[in-house]
């Protein structure tokens, strides 16, 4: 319950309609019960009477009381309808403005299926609880109390004979409906589980079909769905019980009110007309007495999707600690001072990935960054643009320390080519110049020519061209030309590419190159490089090994004295032939 | 997340313009007339006996629950007047009839349910693994055009949305007819002329329905298409969250989102609204109806043409008819989804699979031990993809067995198409590939992959553990066997060293992997396969210099005596290969020995210097 009562902030500016809303449910509600008595009042009067003209005046009535009713429905979903979408949307919107504000720390936790279907299904069962269900378990009660007040102050023995089978029956509705949900959740869980093999045996149609792997992918997936069917098998055969007892125990009561109201209607004690009322009202508390146990359950499901909702919204974004006054000297470069990393997920007894490094790149210098597989490069580039916090030291740019920057100013100095490529569904314009904004057309095809994008003026509509998810597929290699380009664009200070031409063939590679040349020119630059053709681009070279920087120098001079980078360039350890490494491998 | 995939919004159609005649893009698939029809039929074939029983079972249900009033208006008509003269014998007889009634209501529920849950979760089941089997069936050319989000949203929304109807509102749809075929019988049989006064009433609801199930399908048509664009822009921001915060796009991410979130509102709370039109025009209809007839009848019995009890079961009656009034605005709507879902997943079921099983398979010839190689054959093949374009014009080329081929060329050259009709990814369009003479679409799957394995450049893992990856190469491969093949390719070292060695689940904490470490798990699974012809599609490209060279080192045992086909970017593959082939615009330009290639001064020759001066 606590749960729901945090929504509280989101439901204050609409709970005067949300209150209004509930009034004129109860109010509709009533009158509806108002219907039998009017009846009562017509068979007890003028049809008793035998006086015809006189039915006019009840049917009358009954007609506004119809007409009231539903109009006072339209009225409760006018108040509430557009304020709720509202609602879900300003949920939402927060949501996604939070989340993108999370350390990449967090997201790497937290796959984007979990976080999407907070935003999408946890908030559509909010939105609907507050709208439907919170209001009717008011209204219901409300109508069962009334209902059962007027029957009672009726005729008392009669209201009785109908009290009776409504307590076991709330009380079983609630007891199958917390059964129920434990097998709707156990059923959503399988559900889960087979679209993953669903997905993954889409995603990995090329594999499964290159090892015709079909056989074992349509086994597993048979279990999985039999297993699934045997949990709805199950949620049937309660929900077969429940509405046994729904359909049968309220009739069975009425059964017996029928006999005791004749008994008594023939005694003289009761009214035919009041009978007749008595039976109608009865029927018109059957749904809100059914409905208790099915609204509590969707009140624990709303519980659950709003406990999911606040899960993240509870992670804390990062503080800003920085400010803009820290100023930059002008000069100075990039410069890591024994800087420290480890991920916040690490098992917690492993040793640091980085365990201080000291690195000085000079202003206009570009600084290769070499190392083997899994020594924390990439981790490495991702702490100057702080999308991680390093967890000791300190790296500043041109002097200026990057912990004392905010975000925004320190990531405006910084440009970033990343390893996976991304581009997001909106044109190559648009992607490419999400590196610079106010860049001009004429700096677009600047990086567009850097990068090699030539191909962009051949797609159907040139740089409008929407690519990503929604539009054009690009191939591994062009993608990443455009993540360069995105990178250069806006002749950025510092300059980040992390492998940027891991996905061209040597023939694009070679030019890539060539252009890239002029850039960093004018730039400082780190450059992560897994082969020695990129490694070319850089003035010097810094080996990266057991967390700190193992030796820094020009490509011949590391050749010279690190066995560890021959090895990572060559592939052999080659110690005894280093000079003839040196003099370049052609003897092959 | 599957949702992602939904069609695309008719507003983004009309911006691709032409691209919007492409069925695949509109997410609506070419199927004959009516097979959705065909495909229920089908799938609830097996059930006939069944769906006759609960078929029946329902229409007694409803029987037993519309008899309530009938029964009221003989207790008051007959009972209380045969207590007057002091019978009791027909009070007895309608009380044990109400409470009689009531039962076989509630028992017969309760067998309805759980037949039809039998018959909707066997036709769900069937429907499942329909789909499953087919999508894996269908030719690669299909899934990538189709997309791998769109099949995903086939076998999950789509048949969820099917669930949901089967599950929760088909019997309430099944009630509302069946109520209103009693309720209209038995009150013209009580008085036939309130009764079809009474019918006449629901004519108004017929209408409000019609219209409502047109306005809502715009309305909700709309509503899942702002929802679409608001899940896409959100996937993707989250998967590319280090761009976006790289490039400080937080704030005018803000500012699109909440344009498609408004987006979303307007056309939610339409949806919203629409339901609440409903319900109030058909609550007044209702209400109206039953006020009329309340007047006409009391006139009736007041002037002594009618008894009382008469009035009372008709009264109870129509408050029971327009009482599912809230729920059927509702279970229309699932009706209409399920439906719509149903016409894709048998458009999906309706495609033919471009690579189809052979009818009468053919067996490859034994090789003997040690020499698992075997020799292909392109003869005349030509292809050229669905889309247009031929890529291999008349393409000849035999490689005998044990060779190891290198295929260079610049992208777009036809290397892939080589390796993926080599594969049998593709069939060609014309001309065959044949393995040992045999002709590839003569063999079966496993004899197949028996005698043709191809490692391609996405390394994907699967979910499970390191050693379950590999042995989807061989899955009677002996732990032993796993290790084997990982250390042979040098996987070893980073296997082990991960937090549960070869049981690491990959997709659990702790179970970060490289690109270039799934390459090697790739490579592992297709050793494990030991085909007799191993295809490596750019396989090496995220390794490192010493990963490719160990992969390298290893190549040279473990190709020993089979056929191999290298497709690479990078030059240092050829070092392995006994042959090259140089390609361009679909022809091979070059073949011969390497050392042949290097010492001309062909396109391989120059290429191979470029390469050289690269190197340290």
């Amino acid at each position: 319950m606590r749960s729901l009562v945090r929504l509280w902030p989101y439901v204050r500016p609409v709970g005067l309609r949300l209150f209004g809303s509930a009034c004129v449910a109860v109010v509709a509600s009533c009158l509806s019960l108002l219907i039998p008595l009017v009846l009562k009042w017509i068979v007890d009067g003028p049809v008793a009477r035998r006086d015809p003209s006189g039915v006019w005046l009840g049917g009358g009535l009954v007609l506004l009381l119809g007409l009231l009713e539903a109009g006072l429905f339209g009225v409760r979903r006018w108040l509430v309808a557009r304020p709720m979408a509202g609602l879900e949307a300003r949920m939402r919107a927060d949501l996604y403005r939070h989340l993108q504000r999370l350390p990449v720390a967090f997201h790497d936790r937290w796959g984007s299926g979990q976080l999407l279907s907070r935003g999408t299904n946890d908030l559509q069962i909010v939105r609907m609880f507050l709208t439907f269900p919170l209001v009717f378990l008011a209204v219901n009660s409300t109508t069962i109390l009334v209902g059962f007040g007027i029957l009672l102050s009726q005729q008392w023995t009669l209201g009785l004979v109908l009290l009776v089978p409504a307590v076991p029956l709330v009380v079983m509705c609630a007891y199958f409906e917390a059964r129920y949900s434990l097998a709707a959740r156990r059923a959503q869980d399988q559900i889960g589980d087979l679209t993953t093999l669903v997905e993954e045996s889409v995603l990995g149609i090329r594999i499964i079909k290159a090892f015709g792997r079909h056989r074992s992918q349509a086994r597993a997936f048979r279990r999985q769905s039999h297993e699934l069917r045997g949990t709805e098998l199950r949620k049937a055969w309660l929900l077969a019980d429940i509405w046994a007892l729904i359909t049968g125990l309220p009739d069975m009561a009425l059964g017996a009110a029928l006999f005791v109201g004749c008994v008594q209607v023939a005694h003289g004690s009761l009214s035919a007309g009041t009978l007749v009322a008595f039976l109608s009202t009865a029927l018109a508390l059957r749904w809100p007495i059914e409905s208790i146990g099915w609204l509590l359950s969707i009140s624990n499901e709303s519980a659950t999707a709003s406990d999911r909702y606040f899960e993240v919204m509870d992670a804390a974004e990062p503080p800003e600690t920085g400010n803009d006054e820290e100023e930059t000297s002008g000069s100075g470069g990039i410069r890591f001072s024994g800087v420290r990393f480890r991920y916040p997920d690490a098992p917690p007894h492993s040793p640091d990935l980085l365990t201080g490094v000291d690195l000085h790149i000079r202003t206009g210098e570009t600084m290769a960054l070499v190392g083997a597989t899994g020594s924390g490069k990439t981790s490495l580039t991702a702490l100057i643009p702080r999308l991680y916090e390093a967890t000791g030291g300190r790296i500043t740019l041109d002097g200026a320390d990057t912990a004392g920057m905010t975000r925004a100013r320190l990531r405006a100095l910084v440009s970033t080519a990343f390893e996976e490529p991304t581009l997001f569904s909106a044109s190559v314009r648009e992607n490419v110049l999400m590196g610079a904004e106010e860049a001009s057309d004429a700096d677009l095809l600047r990086a567009l020519e850097i990068a090699q994008c030539g191909f962009v003026h051949e797609l159907p509509q040139g740089v409008e061209t929407q690519v990503g998810e929604q539009g054009l597929s690009l191939s591994g290699g062009q993608r990443q030309r455009l993540a360069l380009a995105r990178a250069v664009v806006g002749r950025p200070r510092f300059l980040v590419l992390d492998d940027p031409l891991s996905a061209l063939d040597v023939h694009t590679e070679a030019l890539v190159e060539a252009a890239l040349r002029q850039v960093l020119a004018t730039t400082t630059a780190l450059v992560v490089a897994h082969r020695p053709s990129t490694v070319m681009l850089a003035d010097r070279v810094a080996l990266l090994a057991d967390g700190r920087i193992a030796a820094v120098g020009t490509h011949r001079e590391l050749l010279g004295i690190s066995a560890e980078y021959r090895w990572l360039m060559s592939g052999s350890d080659g110690a005894h032939r280093a000079p003839a490494d040196a003099e370049g491998s052609t003897a092959r | 997340m599957t949702s992602v995939t939904q069609p695309p919004t008719d507003q983004a159609d009309d911006e691709r313009g032409a691209a919007a005649d492409d069925p695949y893009d509109r997410d609506l698939l070419p199927s004959p007339r009516g097979a959705s029809r065909a495909l229920l039929r089908e799938l609830a074939g097996p059930h006939r006996a069944r769906v006759w029983f609960a078929a029946v079972v329902l229409v007694i249900q409803q029987a037993a629950v519309q008899a309530g009033p009938l029964i009221v208006a003989m207790a008051i008509d007959r009972a209380i007047p045969a207590l007057g003269r002091h019978d009791s014998g027909p009070l007895f007889a309608v009380a044990g009839g109400y409470v009689g009634a009531a039962i076989v209501a509630g028992v017969l529920q309760r067998t309805f349910i759980r037949v039809a849950g039998i018959v909707s979760q066997d036709v769900l089941l069937e429907l499942r693994g329909r789909i499953f089997r087919h999508a894996q069936a269908l030719g690669l050319d299909f899934h990538e055009r189709y997309t791998s989000g769109r099949i995903i949203a086939r076998a999950t929304s789509d048949v969820e949305a099917i669930r949901e109807l089967l599950t929760e509102g088909l019997q309430e749809l099944l009630n509302v007819g069946l109520s209103v075929l009693f309720i209209a019988g038995v009150l013209v049989y009580l008085d036939w002329g309130l009764g079809l006064f009474a019918l006449a009433t629901a004519i108004p609801l017929v209408v409000s329905v019609q219209r409502f199930r047109r306005r809502s399908k715009r309305a909700y048509t709309a509503r899942s298409a702002a929802m679409a664009a608001v899940i896409v822009r959100f996937t993707e921001t989250m998967n590319g969250i280090r761009p976006v915060q790289a490039f400080r796009r937080e704030s005018a991410n803000d500012e699109a989102f909440n344009a498609l979130n408004r987006v979303h509102r307007r056309a939610n709370g339409d949806a919203i609204l629409e339901m609440g039109r409903f319900t109030v025009s058909s609550w007044l209809i209702a209400n109206t109806s039953v006020t009329l007839v309340v007047l006409w009848g009391a006139y009736r019995v007041a002037s002594g043409s009618l008894e009382l009890g008469v009035l009372a079961a008709f009264v109870l009656y129509l408050r029971r008819l327009y009482a599912p009034i809230d729920p059927l605005g509702m279970f229309l709507n699932s009706w209409q989804s399920a439906a719509a879902s149903l016409d894709k997943i048998a458009g999906l079921l309706a495609q033919s699979p471009s690579v189809p099983e052979p009818s009468a398979p053919r067996a490859l010839p034994q090789r003997e031990a040690g020499r698992p190689g075997r020799a292909v054959a392109f003869e005349g093949v030509r292809f050229a993809y669905r889309t247009g374009g031929e890529v291999l014009p008349r393409f000849d080329l035999t490689l005998p067995a044990g060779q190891t081929i290198a295929v260079v060329g610049a992208t777009g050259a036809g290397k892939s198409t080589l390796a993926k009709l080599l594969a049998r990814f593709y069939d060609p369009t014309g001309g065959r590939v044949t393995l040992d003479g045999v002709d590839l679409r003569e063999l079966a799957g496993p004899e197949l992959r028996r005698g043709v394995v191809m490692v391609t450049q996405e390394s994907f893992l699967f979910s499970g553990t390191v050693a379950e990856n590999i042995a989807l190469g061989n899955p009677d491969a002996t732990p032993d066997e796993i290790e084997g093949a990982a250390k042979a390719i040098g996987a070893h070292d980073f296997i082990a060293a991960l937090p549960d060695g070869y049981d690491t689940d990959v997709r659990k904490r702790g179970g970060r992997i490289s690109a270039g470490q799934r390459q090697l798990v790739a490579f592992a699974r297709a050793l494990l396969a030991d085909p007799g012809v191993l295809i490596l599609d750019e396989a090496t490209s995220s390794l490192d210099v010493p990963g490719e060279r160990a992969v390298q080192r290893a190549m040279r045992t473990v190709l020993r005596g089979r056929t191999a086909v290298i497709i690479a970017h990078r030059l240092s593959t050829v070092e392995i290969a006994d042959r090259v082939l140089v390609m361009e615009s679909g022809r091979i330009v070059e073949d011969g020995s390497p050392a042949e290639l290097i010492g001309g001064d062909g396109r391989f020759a120059g290429l191979h210097q470029a390469w050289e001066d690269s190197l340290v």
